[in-house]
């Protein structure tokens, strides 16, 4: 590794938050603005974190407080492992025991709203993680490899190719945003049910470390997302921001649905969107 | 260090994360209270939230006469609260008792519990009042420091011991 990609990375993991907070930000105010009303200023989401940085250390116990740092190292990781055009199933793995930690620490508390959001978060987990991986192999059969520097090589949008499984990624992209129909397990509007569900229990600074570890998933994901039109640099900013402003259309016409609907609808839709992809690759290759 | 001082007190002035605990109110505040959310009031566009979370919010909103039973529910949820925080009384039941007052059953406004900042009257209080005294409580809460801070500390603990003095006052028996 030399000078230059830690560079990289070091730009890559302060730019993250910065962008992703800005992206949050528009999305409230989008979201107000398709409600009718006025919204909050475009940096709400960094006037949040700071104060709730800025807020009494209060946690239920040691675990929690451990779960969170874990959940933003392996974000920023998995981050820098992109940034360095690693390997796409490395990366997933690192996001997982991020995200699995976040899990953890909302489980080591005996409160029930913390536990049911819990494991709700373990359900969405389970929906959106066997449709990334087939959406990382149906990378693989179009490039022939999992390395990012590989993806990148190759010379035509690999959108072309995959557009089906494309939208099945933007059904990860959906469930990690938790925007609805998919936010069962931490939604900002479900108060009587389960108040913040997996979020409940932490509070202050550490509430704020995994908003900033949710801003790198977030930019974790829509890197992926860009991977599908690398060729040019016009091309990809066209297709995340159509992906993005499609995100918060349907989070803004969608109720909140259950669990057993996330699961049986994401896995019926996506694995059958899938194999028609795959079909469609193989009918080409002869 | 100053700067990042300065920048988490603007921050809290600017997102002030609101719970909601109605004390046996007649549901005649908490309509205000949730109108405030509505398009035609629309708080957010101060970064007031109504979170539903004691562990998450800065500012308690508390409407309804205090009773015996609900004034341990209504200290569970200020105790649960991090500092800095603030307390808002609304309508004539939460500042005083109101109409109430004299009930066999009530304990009486909401300062009879917990330390209260602002008191917002009217009957029901009106949206506009409750922003009003949500401002308010803002100004007051720019000035609190998080316990970490030792001086602010010892005045919280000087006011605590006040409190305490004069329990006898609100004494809450069943």
């Amino acid at each position: 590794m030399d000078a230059k990609t830690v560079i990289f990375v070091i730009v890559a993991l302060i730019l993250a938050p910065i962008v992703g907070g800005l992206l949050a930000g528009l999305d409230r105010r989008l979201t107000a603005w398709c409600q009718g009303r006025f919204g909050p200023p475009i940096l709400q989401p960094f006037y949040d974190v700071f104060k709730l940085l800025g807020k009494d250390r209060q946690a239920v116990n040691t675990w929690q407080i451990f779960c969170a740092h874990i959940y933003l190292i392996a974000s920023m990781l998995s981050l820098a492992l992109f940034v360095i055009q690693g390997d796409l199933l490395m990366i997933f793995f690192v996001m997982t025991i991020g995200a699995v930690f976040m899990v953890v620490g909302a489980l080591s508390t005996p409160s029930p709203y913390s536990q049911i959001g819990a494991q709700r978060e373990l359900i969405q987990m389970l929906t959106y993680e066997p449709l990334l991986v087939i959406v990382f192999v149906g990378i693989y059969f179009v490039t022939g490899s999992f390395k990012i520097s590989d993806i990148l090589a190759y010379e035509r949008p690999i959108f072309l190719m995959l557009p089906l499984l494309y939208l099945v990624l933007t059904f990860a992209l959906t469930i990690k945003l938790r925007k609805s129909p998919f936010d069962i397990s931490a939604c900002h509007h479900g108060h009587q049910e389960i108040v913040r569900g997996v979020l409940t229990e932490y509070s202050g600074p550490y509430l704020a470390i995994l908003e900033i570890a949710h801003w790198y998933d977030i930019i974790l994901i829509l890197a992926i997302c860009s991977l599908f039109w690398s060729t040019s640099f016009i091309g990809m900013i066209m297709l995340l921001a159509i992906t993005y402003l499609a995100e918060i259309a349907i989070d803004n016409i969608t109720p909140r649905m259950t669990w057993k609907w996330m699961l049986t609808y994401v896995w019926a839709v996506g694995i059958t969107l899938s194999l028609f992809n795959m079909a469609l690759l193989y009918a080409k290759s002869f | 260090m100053g700067f990042f001082k300065n920048l988490v007190e603007t921050s809290r002035v600017k997102s002030p994360w609101i719970v909601h605990f109605d004390c046996g109110s007649c549901n005649g505040c908490d309509i205000e209270v949730l109108a405030c959310l509505t398009p035609l009031y629309d708080v957010e566009r101060f970064g007031i939230l109504n979170i539903g979370n004691p562990k998450h919010a800065d500012i308690l909103i508390v409407s309804g006469t205090v009773n015996y039973r609900n004034a341990k529910a209504l200290r569970n949820v200020y105790d649960q609260m991090p500092e800095p925080r603030a307390v808002i009384a609304i309508g004539a039941c939460g500042t005083s008792g109101g109409i109430f007052r004299d009930a066999y059953n009530v304990v009486g406004g909401v300062d009879k519990v917990i330390p209260v900042d602002v008191y917002v009257p009217g009957c029901p209080a009106k949206p506009e009042a409750i922003i009003d005294g949500v401002v308010l409580a803002l100004a007051k809460l720019k000035e609190r420091r998080s316990t970490k801070d030792t001086d602010a500390l010892a005045e919280e603990l000087h006011k605590a011991r006040e409190f305490y003095a004069n329990r006898e006052d609100r004494k809450v028996v069943e």
